[in-house]
């Protein structure tokens, strides 16, 4: 039996291994929905730099712009492409042909990707880029080994690359393991600054990917005061009615 | 039951006269009476019924703004979640109400379990009971190809694909007329949208006839006693049971103090943790289905994994896959046989002796091991671990005629203990 304990125990480890997103360690996020100006920032990011590609098309302007603080002023001139309308989806305008033509794939809609794949993923993806000859647009990434995507916001960041050991497997084979990253040149912004940056586009994306979050947790705490409330008269009822069954 | 003579007057006299409102008032709510003894276990049967409810009318409203179709579905979904006024809401009360809905028949069925409610004369009570199971886990089983996810997609195509291992070239015909196509699709999409729609009345139907049942035979209780048989007379009637009191007001109070108590836990979970962990809303869920791209690892949902650890425990032998279909249904089509299985001379745990404990014990400790290894990867371990505890759940019932019979009870008493 303590065997069998012993094996029911080992067998939960790759599954913890497994639910932390592969071997690769994440950075913790640390997004902040209520910080407004954070997701304001983030947005004016994403439309720059990742809305050429990228969609987020189960979204629109109008509700976001509500949600993260600004007007519809702002929204237009910030977020938006040119003649569009202020309650429209939030597509990209590439289209899907050209995609595939492009980067060999269909660029995948960001909309619930901070669900998808974690915010930490999220966070630590974009910080991950490191210089590679061997991949089509000279960077590869450690989270998402061999992405199609280029390394976009490489002028902010500047180019890293990735320092590998070796080691030895079981059979004494010697392989290459990811060690660290290294800054080789510099970019627009410091490094501080840069994993701020993309925080902000982090939190934008975790508001994206659940945009009623800070809504229904308020509104929980009313329903859970009120259901205790309720509980304890339910409860007093119940013991007033029962006081005569015996 | 004996009602007694109504003599009502006004609008409700003129609908008696035409309706037996009264009649009916009485004989299930304000003069059925259960056994007084009825403790926490005895809050799931009540509180299924609620949460039939509440899928029922959230499904209705989610359905006025959900398209079943594979270009538009899992884009509706997130329409109902961001567009629709309280959209998320009625979303989530109904993603978690599902797993809500498992959760409470699981707990009312260990209860039957537990008490020996399967018992003569509940046999037919509790088969009743297994249809609805069944019917609800069809339920589900369509409800959760809906939303057009990754997982929603490659679980149906697993599941579907299980009636193609039927040989005798039966399997693969049945498997393209189930699903309408070569692959699931579209068409598949529709119709398990009809059956999603339409089951749930079904299920009603049958919670119907359970009640029906239950009234004819009245409530077991923890301790197992046949209140009927037992001393007449209480307060409020000289022909009802000693024991009994009425279900109306005393029960219907309580269970609203259930009520409130599982509302509590149940919208913690909606408006604290939807997702409850990847397990009511599973993670490869937030990308849509892509028929080109399968996950590495696909699991159903956590109310189905105990079956499906089965499934996976049992090797293919003879060119065939089809034994680890029969063992998983094989572990449901057991349960009905239960009140036949049982011959110990009493029925509720109070009494039983230490066997049947050991015994019950390990079966629940069975199922839910098998119900974590069907969340994981299959690893050889995983699977040595799996093919013990199948083989311990079926052992539960096989060796229960031999147990039951050898386990040293103890005396039942004359009347309920509080």
């Amino acid at each position: 039996m303590k065997k069998l304990i012993a094996a029911l125990l080992l067998s939960v480890v790759p599954a913890v291994a497994f639910a932390s997103g592969g071997d690769v360690h994440l950075d913790h996020a640390n997004v902040d929905l209520r910080d407004q100006a954070s997701l304001q920032r983030g947005a004016k990011l994403f439309a720059e730099y990742c809305m050429g590609c990228h969609s987020l098309k189960y979204a629109r302007y109008e509700r976001v712009g509500n949600d993260i603080g600004l007007s519809a002023d702002e929204v237009k001139r910030d977020l938006m492409p040119a003649g569009g309308k202020i309650g429209d989806l939030m597509k990209t305008s590439m289209s899907a042909a050209d995609s595939e033509k492009y980067f060999g794939t269909v660029v995948p809609d960001l909309t619930l990707v901070a669900r998808l794949r974690g915010e930490d993923w999220v966070y630590t993806y974009l910080r991950s880029f490191y210089l590679d000859d061997k991949r089509p647009f000279g960077v590869n990434n450690v989270v998402f080994p061999d992405v199609g995507m280029p390394h976009v916001l490489a002028g902010l960041q500047g180019l890293q690359k990735a320092v590998f050991k070796e080691e030895k497997d079981k059979d004494g084979n010697p392989h290459k393991v990811f060690e660290k990253l290294e800054q080789v040149s510099p970019g627009k912004l410091s490094a501080g600054e840069y994993d701020a940056a993309v925080r902000d586009l982090t939190a934008y994306l975790a508001y994206m990917a659940e945009p009623m979050k800070l809504e229904r947790q308020s509104l929980g705490v009313k329903v859970m005061l009120f259901l205790v409330l309720f509980f304890i008269l339910a409860y007093l009822l119940k013991k007033e009615y029962w006081k005569d069954v015996h | 039951m004996a009602t007694q003579e109504t003599n009502t007057t006004g609008l409700l006299g003129w609908i008696d006269e035409r309706f037996p409102l009264t009649k009916v008032w009485n004989e299930h709510l304000a003069q059925y009476y259960a056994p007084k003894n009825f403790n926490f276990w005895y809050f799931f049967g009540s509180l299924a019924m609620l949460v039939l409810v509440m899928q029922i009318v959230t499904g209705i409203w989610l359905a006025m703004n959900y398209k079943p179709s594979a270009e538009d579905a899992f884009a509706s979904v997130e329409y109902i979640m961001r567009d629709v006024d309280w959209g998320w809401l009625i979303r989530y009360l109904h993603s978690t109400g599902a797993s809500a809905f498992f959760v409470v028949v699981y707990l009312h069925m260990f209860r039957g379990l537990m008490y020996g409610s399967y018992r003569k004369p509940r046999e037919l009570l509790w088969i009743i009971g297994m249809v609805i199971y069944v019917a609800m886990m069809a339920t589900a089983f369509f409800g959760y190809l809906l939303p057009w996810g990754q997982m929603s997609y490659w679980g149906a195509q697993v599941i579907v694909n299980l009636f193609a291992s039927i040989p005798f070239g039966i399997g693969e015909p049945l498997s393209t007329w189930i699903r309408g196509d070569y692959v699931i699709s579209d068409v598949t999409l529709n119709r398990f949208f009809a059956f999603h729609f339409l089951v749930p009345f079904i299920l009603a139907a049958l919670v119907f006839v359970h009640i029906v049942a239950l009234h004819k035979v009245g409530s077991n209780n923890p301790d197992g006693i046949e209140i009927k048989k037992g001393p007449k007379g209480n307060r409020w009637s000289p022909t009802a049971p000693a024991d009994g009191i009425p279900f109306h007001p005393y029960y219907s109070v309580k269970d609203i103090a259930g009520v409130v108590g599982f509302f509590i836990l149940f919208l913690a979970v909606v408006f604290f943790l939807p997702d409850f962990f990847g397990y009511f809303l599973e993670t490869p869920n937030f990308e849509p289905a892509n028929p080109l791209k399968t996950p590495v690892h696909i699991a159903p949902v956590w109310y189905f994994t105990p079956f499906y650890a089965m499934l996976r425990a049992v090797p293919s032998f003879a060119g065939t896959q089809v034994w680890g279909v029969l063992v998983m249904g094989a572990a449901l089509v057991i349960l009905f046989f239960l009140p036949w299985l049982d011959r110990s001379p009493v029925k509720s745990i109070r009494y039983k002796g230490p066997i049947f404990k050991v015994a019950i014990a390990i079966f629940v400790v069975s199922f839910v091991v098998l119900g974590y290894l069907g969340t994981q990867p299959a690893t050889p371990l995983a699977t040595l671990l799996a093919q013990i505890f199948t083989a311990l759940y079926f052992l539960f019932f096989l060796l229960m005629p031999v147990y039951s019979k050898l386990d040293k009870t103890k005396p039942v008493p004359e009347r309920v203990t509080q």
